[in-house]
Order: C-alpha cells, then structure tokens, then sequence
C-alpha cells in the first residue's frame, strides 16, 4: 500500500515537471484569449438548453409576456405537472407515451448491450475465420445512416410481421454497429493473459465472458448504454408504429406543440423531459465514456 | 504454369482445410455471435441489398414488383427536378457543416484538452449537451419566429437593421443557412468525444521530446505530435461527421415544415420520406436509398485516403 502511494507521489511531481517544462510553448497572453473564446462559446452553446429549461418552469403569463426575459422569475413545475392533468384526460395519457418511451429504451439498450458485447468478445479476444471480414462490414455499417435502410427494413418487418409492436423499434436497435465497434476496440486492451489463466482454470467460454470479462469492461458499458439511449429516447417510431397507443414521447411532443398557443407550456416541459434523461446519463458517467473512447479510433 | 497451378489449387485446398478446421474447433465463438450477426445480417446487410434489387423495380406493396432496369434511376436524375433540390440541398449541408464541424469538433477538443480536469469535464458537458438533447433544436423556432415576437427579429428591428420581420422559416433564402446553424450546433457529437479521449491519451513524452527537437509554439506541436497520434481517431470522427452530414432531415423537417416552401428545405432523405411513406413508390424510394448509400460510402472513403497522409 504505501510502496503504492509513493509511487503515485513519484508519478505526480513527474507530472508537475512536465507540466511546468511545457509552459516555455505557451504564451499567457494566447492563453488568456482562448479562455476567454471558450467561455463564450460555451455560453452561446449552452444557451438554447437554458433557455429550454427555464422556459418550462415560467408560468403562463410569464412565457408570453414581452420583452422576454431569460430566466424564470417565478419558477413553478405546473407545466410539468399538467402534462399529467391535462393530458392524463385524453384518450392516451401522457403517462401512457412516457412509459412507451421507457420500455422501448429499457429493452432495446438491455438487449443490444447483452447480444453486442456477446459478439465483441468474441471478435476482440478470439481468432476464428471470418473474424476479420465481419468486422470490417461493421465498420461499413458504420459509414451510412440508418435513413438507408429505413424504407427495406419496413418490409423486412412487414414481413416478420412486426410492424405496429414495440419490436419494430426494439429488436434492430439491439444491432447497433456503433456498439459493437466501441465494445470490441475497448476489450481489445483487456489482457488476454487474464483470459487464458481462466481458460487453464478450467473455466467455459461462457463463463469468462460472464465472470471475467464483462465486470472489466464496465466502463464500455456505460458508453453503450447513452448511445443506445440517446438513439431510442429521441425515437419517432411513427413510421412502424401507427397505433396511437403504442407511440412514443417525442410523437407526443409534436402533438402537444401543434396544439396551438394553449399548449406552449407543456410543450416547453416535455422538451426539457425529452432531453434531461440523455444529459443526466451522460453527466453521470462521463469519465467512463472518455475512458472508452480513448480505444475508439479506426484503424486501416 | 501447369505445375504453379496445381500447387495453387493444393494450397488453396490445404488452407481451407485449416479454415475448417478451426472453424470447428471455434464452434463457441460463432455460437456466441450468432445473435448479433443474426440481427445485424437481417437489418442492416438485408436491407441495403434488398433496397438495391427493389431499385430496379416499380413496387408499391400491393402489386408484386415489377422490374423496370434502370427506369428509377433515369428518371431521379434527368425528370426529378425536386430530387435534383434534395440533392444540391444536402450536398450544400454536408460541405458546409460536414468539415466545419468536424473542425469545430476537433478545434474545441484540443483547446479544452489543457484545462485542469473538472472544468474540463464542465466543457464536454456543454459542448456536448446540444448534441444528445435529443429535439432540444426545436427551440430554434423561437429564436426565429416569423413575426415581431421572436427574438431575432426584434433584435434586428430594434437595431434598425430590418424595417419588417423575416419569415425565417418561410422564406426560401433563410432556410438553409439557419438549418445549417443548427445543425453546427449540434455537431460536437460522438466525434468531439473521440478527439477529447484521444487527446488525453497521447503519450507525454512525445512531446519532452518534441521540444528537444526545437518545437516552438502550440501550432507546430499540433502539427508534428498531435495530429499524427490521432490518426485513428480522426478517422472515427470523419466517418461520424459524414454519416451525421449526409443524413440531414430531421432538423430541416422539424424548422422548415415537411413539405417546405418550394422545397427549398428539401432533402435526399426528406425526399426518400415522401416517395417512401406517403406515397407508397417504393421502388422509386429504394433507388434513392441507393444513391444515397452510395455518395455517403464513396465519400467516406474519399475522405479516409485523405486523412492517411495528415501529418506525415
């Protein structure tokens, strides 16, 4: 233990050297102005989101008083509380779209993180032939939107006949190439030593998939999930999915926002309800998403 | 020649016998990929082929397919006057926020990359926040309101600027370059996390040795260390900025209405929507799908052999 902390001591006046020694190729002067640019970027980037958000706490007679101001004078949370009231009296409550949004989610990124890692496994750590070929075409898939592939994967769902059920949307999400891709870059860094002590050990395939590598890739985890929540959260599904019931938050927000100027407050609140659930994911574990991205890069 | 192609053909069949070997041999590992490549086969390479072979069809879902050559494709490219809008509309977009973007993206990453650690973590957060906030751009439509209320509008009037409110949204010499806004908004997306992990994981001591070898200032040091080490992350970022650029339709749809005025706001993608889910011409649609497959590959690896020779 301590023979650890002095090597971290050791490490960190290296660092502090280093640190110092690169000061000679900075001028105080640049640094300064490119604080000073990055501050106010950000303040011009950030602003649409604050304004979203303090846009759903304004009352009423606040949201549509002139000039506007910025910020909410007097905050309350009854747009969001009304998108409950008001629309819990329609024939499908807010509450019914909310829940539609968060099984389709819930399965869809469950799903693709079980079947996604289960492949990149085995693509990182064994030889097998055909290896490389599949991957390549992952990477391929990577290069082309899913617009491409909209309008054939209606028919290929016609065809399963799951057009209208929440698999439409759930089951090609747990394909994701851009999951695949980022778990097998990060499992190629784990050890394969670990993997072949266990293997002598007597253990199974399955069980240093389950028992060894998945607990050590945890990082990669979360980096699937907020891009596997990111792109079913903001998911329309209107095109395979028709039955009102069935559809999902960001359908129900456009119907609240064509609702004309009565509706402009609960349209503010789903809004912000839209896009807190992607940002909070993100701001929770974004150390563990750079750290997965450090093994993203794509190499010839 | 006789005896150099028997040897060929012995080899061929040697090596294929240790492929299949193997194969059996790794009969866990396909088991375990099955799943996935089950899926991906059925919703992402069944799709493209399945979109090229209907291309060359007429098929609208209730009478089988007709096969038709390459009457689609003619007519997208010498009658479909609004095919050819979507088309300089979306190459417009993607020149214009594609690379910019992708600067941006990289610009940000680098300068954010030396701040101490939590305030670091504060600006990919920020940076990163429009992307992932899912239909936040919709908020755009009250910035840009067509009447005396919105803020631009009434921030260029009070400036005397403008003497009557524009229609952002209406009129056809605004749509884009405002869309265009947007979207460069939102573009510091997976990229930009790419670049900022990659950026941290370039080895320190390249650059001790950099400045022994003479390296002056921030800008040579991003040239001959920097760039070079983050090769391969360029290469994920391009490809994310490609796709991102080519795939334009949500925004357009979302602030210019669907369809636009004189379908100024048109897109490949927009237009795929139409011929595809309105009116039922799938065979049409897939041709566009195909096109549109086609530019964003090419492009792709247009934009690869490009970014090969950086830094060397």
């Amino acid at each position: 233990m301590s023979k650890k902390k002095k090597q971290e001591t050791v490490e960190a006046v290296y660092h502090k050297k280093l640190v110092k020694r690169r000061k000679p190729n900075r001028s105080i002067a640049g640094d300064i102005g490119l604080y000073v640019f990055l501050f106010l970027v950000a303040v011009v980037m950030f602003f649409p989101i604050v304004y979203a958000v303090s846009n759903a706490l304004k009352p009423l007679d606040e949201l549509f008083k002139f000039p506007p101001k910025i910020l909410a004078q007097n905050p309350t949370l009854d747009n969001f509380s009304d998108l409950f009231v008001t629309l819990g009296k329609s024939w499908v409550t807010f509450s019914r779209y909310l829940f539609n949004t968060v099984f389709i989610t819930f399965m869809g990124t469950f799903g693709h993180l079980i079947v996604a890692s289960m492949g990149a496994f085995v693509l990182a750590k064994y030889d097998f032939p055909g290896n490389q070929t599949f991957f390549k075409l992952v990477t391929v898939a990577m290069m082309f939107t899913g617009y491409v592939t909209q309008i054939p994967n209606y028919l290929i769902l016609n065809k399963l006949g799951w057009i209208d059920t929440y698999w439409s949307i759930v089951i090609p999400a747990f394909a994701s190439p851009m999951g695949l891709f980022l778990m097998k870059q990060f499992m190629e860094g784990l050890p394969t030593s670990l993997i072949e002590a266990a293997q002598i050990d007597g253990a199974s395939v399955w069980k240093v998939f389950s028992g060894i590598v998945m607990p050590n890739v945890k990082p990669a985890w979360m980096t699937l999930i907020i891009f596997s929540v990111q792109g079913l959260w903001n998911n329309k599904a209107a095109t395979y999915i028709y039955s009102e019931e069935k559809k999902t938050l960001v359908y129900a927000m456009q119907q609240i926002q064509s609702g004309g100027i009565a509706r402009t407050g609960q349209g503010a609140a789903v809004l912000v309800v839209l896009m807190v659930v992607p940002i909070a994911i993100f701001i929770f574990s974004e150390s563990q998403i750079l750290e997965t991205m450090a093994s993203s890069g794509l190499k010839d | 020649m006789k005896e150099y192609l028997r040897k060929y053909f012995i080899l061929r069949k040697h090596n294929r016998q240790v492929a299949f070997k193997k194969a059996m041999k790794s009969k866990m590992c396909y088991l375990f990929l099955l799943p996935y490549a089950l899926l991906f086969v059925l919703f992402y390479v069944a799709p493209v082929v399945v979109s090229i072979f209907y291309s060359f069809t007429y098929y609208n879902i209730l009478e089988s397919p007709r096969f038709i050559g390459l009457q689609n494709y003619v007519s997208l490219i010498l009658e479909d006057d609004i095919f050819l809008i979507g088309l300089k509309n979306t190459f417009l977009i993607a020149v214009v926020t594609g690379p910019l973007g992708y600067i941006m993206s990289f610009l940000f990453a680098w300068l954010i990359n030396e701040l101490p650690r939590w305030v670091r973590s504060v600006a990919v957060v920020v940076f990163y926040a429009p992307s992932i906030a899912g239909n936040c751009y919709v908020i755009f439509s009250v910035f840009f309101r067509g009447d005396a209320y919105g803020y631009v509008n009434a921030f260029l009037m009070n400036l005397g600027i403008i003497d009557t409110p524009i229609l952002w949204f209406i009129d056809p010499t605004y749509m884009l370059p405002i869309c265009m806004l947007v979207i460069l908004w939102m573009s510091l997306g997976t990229g930009f996390l790419s670049f900022v992990a990659g950026l941290q994981g370039v080895d320190r001591s390249q650059f001790e040795a950099g400045y022994m070898d003479g390296i002056k200032n921030r800008w040579q040091e991003l040239w001959y260390i920097t760039l070079p080490n983050m090769k391969p992350m360029l290469m994920f970022g391009a490809v994310m900025s490609i796709t991102q650029a080519f795939g334009v339709c949500d925004v357009t749809m979302a602030l210019c209405g669907y369809p636009s005025t004189d379908y100024a706001a048109r897109t490949i993608v927009t237009h795929l929507f139409d011929y595809g889910f309105t009116r039922f011409e799938m065979g049409y649609a897939c041709a566009i799908a195909t096109i549109l497959f086609l530019l964003m590959i090419l492009c792709n690896k247009a934009i690869q052999s490009l970014l090969r020779r950086v830094g060397t």
